[in-house]
């Protein structure tokens, strides 16, 4: 995580926001500001939406079991008690969970908040009743019963034990409800807003505006430091960053691409801050495996040696929300393959030359020198568009022309659906870091639905499955590695493009935020104080 | 006159069916569900239950004869139905952005009217005179500018002079504010969208003016009236200006009837929550029912407006009669 502050790109080591002899003491008032980088979303229920217009619009409404520790959010394996009293150890050979749930917290109706409105809520994310959907069921996949014995207690027994399970309780999205109000109308959540976070709903102008006060009653002692907020529907980028511009607003949370960021840092220099950090998320060029010839893994291995990731990324990273080479993991998690390990993989060489040479030597075999094909985009500018156009000029380098079709969202899942594509720019972006279950996303399909890569692979499943219930740190860490190769470098089921970085301007009156690797999470505003 | 326009109104009737039936059709060629672009679009994992439960909510799963005899019943019964979407009410929906684009489509009328009429009587009046090379060069100018590109640079420019101001730059707030409730902030909201589209709408009603003016002036009528010795003024405006506007108020109608719906990008560019934006996000988001509820307005707007301007062809010029 980096802090950036003014034109001249003096880069200060976070050190500065966390060392406490130099913390400033939270001022309370004022109004936040900030831009959602989207339209309206579907709903405001964030068990139904998988959007982040849903989150970013009503997480501050809203309680959670547990979280990613807002003040150390860049760690991938920080997580910090919500609504529990302190974090369980599992018992049961880690097939357990019990939590103590506060006593103090209400729901902005007045009424208590229980164990049961948070073992509901949870039973309703994980095994949704008949006609009720969940957009998180399918990462709940260890989780086996959700019960509460008393009105303090929550336990959680799973099917096996999994490291994969802590971060997927932390999931931003996993709002706890009013029991009597889910079970009464399970749809109400959609158009309505009532929770125990640190603010109250006050206005929901579609499209326009959502607004939210101060709660009062909150439980964690002395926030929210913030009077209210407004948060502004802004899908357009030009838009965002003329509001920061004229203050019209201080921030948004999703990220900004660089261009965005040198306009803004060039124009109000120390009146803006910026925060940077590897994102969660990441392009994928995936060959259609039904389709000749990238059913012919020799043809997939040459079109993963041509492209130079490690002097792409740094010249990528100028134009475009991309930062980082890395493999099939995060690159912030202990689980991620350092350098030494990714350059060991064919698509990871250092020697471009051998490389090329190899690609074009593996394409001649494959009856493939003058591979011709279309390279399936979505219309995203940030950061689709440029990995394509990189990705089409690396394999230019090898003779094989590919050219680029943008199609809307609809008819680009439409495509990847029904396998009318031959290479797609596919992405893999995650609420919060959960290696165990991120790298799901290349596994077949009958396993994983999103995957459309058109194959089938029973030892890719049987690594993944016995790396899932692997709890020792080390021994699931050379699991990884194993999936990982075989993925990546013996099947060539997908290519990795650079990981995206996360960019954050805000105005630098905007205190007690830290950045993380997701757009997903920490964004209840509760730490977030204004020095005006 | 009654007649005419009930003659009119039945009219209306095989358009709106023809529209209803295209929509419908086209809206289903393009390739997709909405399902996949509400659950998948930010990425993530799907469950297929969420996905079954989702397609019944919306009901994609219902056939399509069965779709379009929802859709022309509930439009013939001014039920719109539900956004697919957001699981609001379409009414609603639209009912929430109209004002905004109302506003904005009535002010730069207002803003063309006020230029676009008053430049191109003198433009003609004053015809290759280096004043009408001026006023023909601004109209040329704003038929040439988009108005979205307009919309950017005139942010741009307020960004800066009040930058050199007052030493930081300064925008209204972002977050509109409707009419009723703060006059002030709600007009310097809208003005700047309101100007700028008012700017290319005065440029095209410009040359239309002067055009129209400039054959008018050449009829034996107003050489008779000049030649009866009637003052210019009068000549201008009640016999050569009242007869030119039968073509400009056409225009005019044609260009309001456009702004309701067809500011899409002018309407991202402010941020302003309107009818375009609302039909750009109902078409991106595969939302059937909103997409055609918003076509079926559009073409109901045109309908009316074409009505309304031929009213007014009566009204300006005598010899108009209704058959």
């Amino acid at each position: 995580m980096k802090i950036r502050n003014g034109w001249r790109a003096t880069l200060v080591i976070a050190l500065l926001a966390t060392t406490p002899a130099l913390a400033q003491t939270p001022k309370k008032g004022g109004t936040f500001t900030y831009m959602i980088p989207a339209d309206a979303p579907p709903s405001l229920d964030g068990h139904k939406e998988n959007t982040f217009a849903t989150l970013q619009a009503t997480a501050p409404f809203y309680s959670t079991l547990i979280a990613v520790n807002p003040d150390n959010p860049s760690s991938t394996t920080d997580f910090v008690c919500d609504l529990c009293t302190e974090m369980p150890k599992p018992t049961d050979d880690g097939k357990t969970y019990t939590f103590k749930i506060r006593k103090d917290v209400k729901f902005h109706d007045g009424t208590p908040l229980s164990a049961a409105d948070v073992a509901l809520s949870w039973q309703y994310i994980v095994h949704p009743p008949k006609g009720v959907s969940s957009a998180r069921e399918s990462y709940m996949v260890m989780v086996d019963t959700v019960e509460n014995p008393d009105p303090e207690t929550v336990v959680f027994k799973l099917k096996f034990a999994t490291s994969a399970f802590l971060p997927a309780l932390a999931d931003p999205y996993a709002y706890i409800y009013k029991k009597e109000t889910l079970e009464k109308d399970p749809s109400w959540f959609e158009k309505n807003v009532m929770g125990s976070g640190p603010f109250k709903f006050s206005a929901y102008e579609i499209g326009q505006s959502i607004k939210g006060t101060r709660n009062p009653d909150y439980y964690h002692a002395g926030q929210p430091y913030l009077d209210g907020f407004v948060a502004i529907f802004a899908a357009k980028q030009s838009v965002r960053v003329d509001a920061i511009r004229a203050d019209r607003a201080v921030t948004e949370f999703r990220g900004m691409p660089p261009s965005a960021r040198d306009e803004l840092v060039k124009e109000l220099g120390d009146k803006v801050t910026v925060q940077t950090s590897d994102w969660n998320c990441v392009n994928l060029l995936t060959p259609n495996q039904k389709k000749k010839p990238f059913d012919d893994v020799k043809v997939r291995r040459a079109l993963a040696l041509a492209i130079d990731q490690w002097k792409g990324a740094p010249a990528l990273s100028k134009i475009a929300t991309v930062h980082t080479v890395g493999g099939l993991v995060f690159p912030g998690s202990p689980l991620a393959a350092t350098k030494d390990e990714l350059i060991k993989m064919s698509a990871f060489s250092t020697d471009m030359d051998k490389a090329r040479a190899e690609a074009k030597k593996l394409l001649k075999e494959a009856g493939a020198e003058n591979l011709k094909f279309e390279l399936m985009n979505r219309n995203v500018d940030q950061p689709y568009k440029f990995i394509a156009t990189w990705a089409i000029d690396e394999w230019s380098k090898i003779g094989v022309k590919a050219t680029q079709k943008v199609l809307p969202t609809g008819p680009f899942y439409e495509a990847l659906r029904s396998g009318s594509f031959e290479v797609a720019v596919e992405f893999n972006c995650q609420n919060l870091v959960n290696p165990l279950l991120d790298v799901a996303k290349v596994l077949p399909r009958s396993v994983y639905p999103e995957n459309y890569g058109g194959y089938e692979d029973p030892k890719l499943i049987e690594l993944y499955n016995t790396m899932l219930t692997e709890t020792d740190a080390t021994k699931q860490r050379e699991k990884m590695r194993a999936f990982e190769t075989y993925a990546l470098d013996t099947q060539v089921d997908t290519i990795m493009t650079p990981w995206w970085e996360r960019i954050i301007v805000a105005r630098s009156y905007m205190k007690g935020w830290k950045i993380s690797p997701s757009h997903y999470i920490n964004l209840n505003l509760a730490n977030i104080w204004l020095d005006k | 006159m009654y007649r005419y326009i009930l003659n009119r109104l039945l009219l209306s009737i095989p358009t709106l069916i023809g529209a209803a039936a295209l929509v419908f059709i086209l809206m289903r060629l393009i390739p997709g569900d909405i399902c996949m672009v509400r659950l998948g679009g930010s990425g993530g994992s799907i469950s297929a239950s969420a996905l079954a439960v989702c397609h019944a909510q919306v009901g994609a799963d219902r056939s399509m004869p069965l779709q379009f005899l929802d859709f022309i019943g509930g439009f013939a019964t001014g039920n719109f139905g539900i956004s697919m979407w957001s699981g609001k009410p379409v009414v609603l929906e639209i009912a929430t952005r109209l004002p905004v684009s109302l506003e904005i489509a009535i002010l730069a009328t207002v803003v063309a009217v006020l230029i676009a009429i008053p430049l191109g009587t003198i433009s003609a009046l004053k015809q290759n005179s280096w004043l009408d090379h001026i006023v023909r060069t601004v109209a040329i100018a704003g038929i040439a500018t988009p108005s979205f590109w307009l919309g950017i640079l005139s942010i741009l420019v307020v960004l800066d002079v009040s930058r050199w101001l007052f030493g930081s730059p300064w925008m209204p707030s972002i977050d509109y504010v409707p009419l009723w409730v703060d006059p002030l902030q709600n007009l310097s909201i809208v003005i700047l969208p309101a100007l700028t589209i008012g700017y290319r709408y005065s440029a095209v009603t410009m040359r239309m003016t002067r055009s129209a003016m400039l054959e008018v002036l050449r009829e034996d009528y107003i050489r008779t009236a000049r030649a009866k010795g009637l003052l210019e003024q009068l000549v201008v405006n009640r016999h050569a200006l009242k007869n030119a506007m039968l073509p400009v108020v056409t225009l005019i109608g044609i260009e309001f009837a456009f702004l309701i719906g067809g500011l899409v990008v002018t309407e991202q560019v402010f941020n302003l929550n309107g009818i375009g934006r609302l039909f750009v996000q109902a078409v991106q988001n595969q939302d059937y029912t909103l997409t055609q509820a918003l076509v079926m307005l559009t073409v109901a707007v045109f309908v009316v407006t074409n009505l309304v301007v031929d009213v007014l062809y009566a009204w300006l010029d005598p010899r108009i009669r209704f058959g």
